[in-house]
């Protein structure tokens, strides 16, 4: 089975990358576990696909190693490392019948026709694909296809991890959430090690035990669904992961006291000793719905002008304005809600306290 | 709303009708016309029904021009079609290569088909043609006036330097719009070289190559100007193509009747073999297979 590590990764489209910006890629190290089921997400352009190719191998990285098992495979091309690859569209050999799509891997690898038999038969068993097999490829719906894109994969016994590159692209949302559960059950299943990529954070956090968030080349943050939720490690994760993102203020710091525009806000004791030392901008982050808001004033509350509800259904989502600074907060839909003057108060310990765009902790 | 009828909408169809009628229908029916009438002078015709077609049909100088022709355009179609995938295969895929590239090869089609004529005349003249001269220097007696076989190797090599370019151009650009993870997954599933041509590239070039296959068949089976620049249809009749023994009827003869039968029977062996090949590369493929 397979661990990968990645050593110091780095890679840049450029031949002669010359500073931090014509890096793709800039210093990714990271160990997946054999058996885990792991979601990459971020923007389009941050850096996941190409971090996705030099895994597989389609790409050389311009710098650092990958290892699979302690095993440095850089230069390997992808046919000799134990790894398959779902892209975006589903790809398919159109000329060719179900069956023989699902063969074509393990042919092209001189496995025994019998053996071949015996593979394809059982991973379209798993797949729900076995009334198809003598079908041909091309005239089927887009998640089967997609389907046969990952059957090509699981066939080949010595594939030990599966990448996903934003396999559900194509696919009607009504039959998104069918795939992804049949992707979480053939995990159960197989216990190989799964690389899901995806700018969809419903998607990330429902497939994976743990989450990386990619930034501009970066891997910002390594997590469960939770960790990212409640602690984001960059200021980048906050806005990304929830809807809506996490508020962030800008603030001075006075012992226990942030000062935001004038008013004060008080936080817990080890996050202000911490960020006492900090470097860079200070900033203060809380998610919308840690956001207390009440109808008159209330120890440690604050004025704010209530400037749009917006009703999301279970939920309502209300903008606020703190002196100039905008504010959103999540609401369940029978709390009432003030016409215009509120007071928000900042739980101590849900509020972050961030420098230069990090957490600090 | 009450619902609104009216004949009006045929004006809105009027245009193309008329434009198909001045473009094709007329014209087509002035060659019928001549076809099934004996014309002496103006209000002079005599019916003549179907004998243009029948004298036409067991003319024997007909008949070798017509086998002459489907071995000409079979051989375009074995020679090109192959020959310019391969060359397209060969291209670079980016860079700046890739210009200079399609430029050459797109140069041939831009010359006026009887300057390309003339340009081969020159080029494989014995005496002091580049190709001609080249050959006789080493010692092969090559001269295609007096000899047909030569004729016929100077007349494909035209034909061939003439319109693979057109070949290259399309299995180009089709083997350039296949998505790049075609290729990722063939190489995750371990394919080799053969195997990405013909289960990847082959079928992804299968609607290019279809227009290729008509396009070269129906101007390789219409071609006049190159061979008739080149060798006027010798020595004999040697490279005597349908058309230039239609011109030499027409034109020459001034036997307007039996060249409109020959014209619709030319058309409509034309019409005929494109929409064969159309069915059948279009269903290549195609059928369930166990």
């Amino acid at each position: 089975m397979a661990k990968i590590e990645l050593h110091n990764i780095a890679h840049s489209y450029l031949s002669n990358p010359k500073n931090e910006s014509d890096y793709a890629l800039k210093r990714i190290q990271y160990e997946w576990e054999d058996g885990g089921a792991y979601a990459l997400l971020g923007p389009s352009g941050c850096g996941k696909t190409t971090l996705l190719n030099i895994i597989s191998g389609l790409l050389i990285p311009s710098e650092g190693q990958v290892l699979y098992n302690g095993r440095e495979v850089t230069a390997l091309p992808p046919d000799k490392r134990n790894i398959a690859q779902v892209f975006q569209f589903p790809v398919l050999y159109d000329t060719m019948s179900v069956f023989d799509n699902l063969a074509f891997p393990l042919r092209n690898r001189g496995v025994r026709e019998t053996d071949v038999r015996i593979r394809v038969l059982e991973v379209a068993e798993i797949l729900d694909l076995t009334p198809f097999l003598q079908k041909k490829a091309a005239g089927l719906t887009a998640d089967a296809k997609q389907k046969i894109s990952l059957g090509r994969g699981l066939v080949r016994s010595d594939v030990a991890a599966i990448l996903f590159d934003e396999p559900l692209t194509v696919i009607d949302p009504h039959l998104k959430w069918h795939l992804r559960r049949k992707l979480k059950e053939i995990h159960d299943q197989l216990r190989l090690t799964l690389i899901y990529v995806t700018h969809d954070q419903v998607e990330a956090m429902t497939f994976a035990e743990k989450v990386m968030v990619m930034y501009e080349g970066e891997l910002v943050q390594i997590g469960t669904p939770q960790d990212l939720f409640e602690t984001p490690q960059h200021k980048f994760v906050g806005y990304f992961i929830g809807s809506p993102g996490m508020n962030f203020l800008e603030c001075t710091l006075h012992g226990n006291i942030a000062r935001v525009n004038g008013t004060e806000i008080q936080l817990e004791e080890k996050t202000a000793a911490l960020g006492g030392n900090a470097k860079g901008k200070l900033e203060l982050g809380i998610r919308p719905m840690y956001l207390e808001v009440h109808d008159k004033a209330v120890a440690g509350g604050i004025p704010v002008t209530i400037k749009t509800i917006e009703d999301q259904g279970s939920f309502r989502i209300i903008t606020l304005l703190l002196a100039d600074t905008i504010l959103r907060a999540k609401l369940p839909e029978d709390k009432p809600i003030p016409d215009k003057h509120a007071w928000v108060r900042f739980p101590p310990e849900k509020t972050r306290l961030f420098a230069g765009a990090r957490l600090i902790r | 709303m009450e619902k609104w009828e009216s004949n009006k909408a045929w004006f809105l169809v009027l245009p193309v009708f008329v434009i198909v009628a001045f473009s094709a229908i007329i014209p087509l029916m002035t060659v019928v016309n001549y076809s099934v009438q004996d014309i002496f002078g103006p209000g002079q015709r005599i019916f003549v029904g179907t004998e243009f077609f029948k004298s036409v049909l067991s003319d024997s100088r007909l008949h070798e021009a017509l086998w002459r022709q489907f071995i000409f355009s079979g051989l375009v179609l074995l020679i090109e079609i192959p020959l310019g995938v391969l060359i397209a295969l060969a291209m670079p895929k980016k860079g700046g290569w890739v210009s200079v590239n399609l430029v050459t090869l797109a140069l041939p089609l831009l010359i006026p088909w009887n300057v390309i004529g003339t340009i081969w005349i020159i080029f494989t003249r014995p005496d002091i043609g580049l190709f001609g001269a080249a050959i006789n220097g080493l010692g092969v007696a090559f001269d295609h006036t007096a000899k047909p076989l030569d004729a016929w190797i100077t007349v494909m090599l035209m034909e061939i330097w003439h319109w693979t370019p057109l070949v290259v151009l399309l299995a180009y650009a089709g083997l350039r719009s296949i998505p790049e993870a075609y290729y990722q997954a063939a190489k995750i599933d371990g394919a080799s070289a053969w195997a990405i041509f013909r289960y990847i590239q082959l079928p992804k070039m299968r609607g290019v190559l279809t227009i290729a296959v008509l396009l070269r068949f129906m101007d390789s089976f219409l071609i006049y100007a190159e061979p008739f620049v080149l060798t006027g249809g010798g020595p004999g009749n040697s490279t005597t193509f349908l058309s230039i023994y239609l011109v030499k009827i027409a034109v020459g003869q001034f036997d307007l009747g039996p060249a409109a039968a020959f014209s619709i029977i030319y058309f409509l062996i034309i019409l005929l073999f494109s929409f064969l090949f159309y069915q059948a590369l279009q269903n290549v493929g195609k059928g369930e297979k166990v």
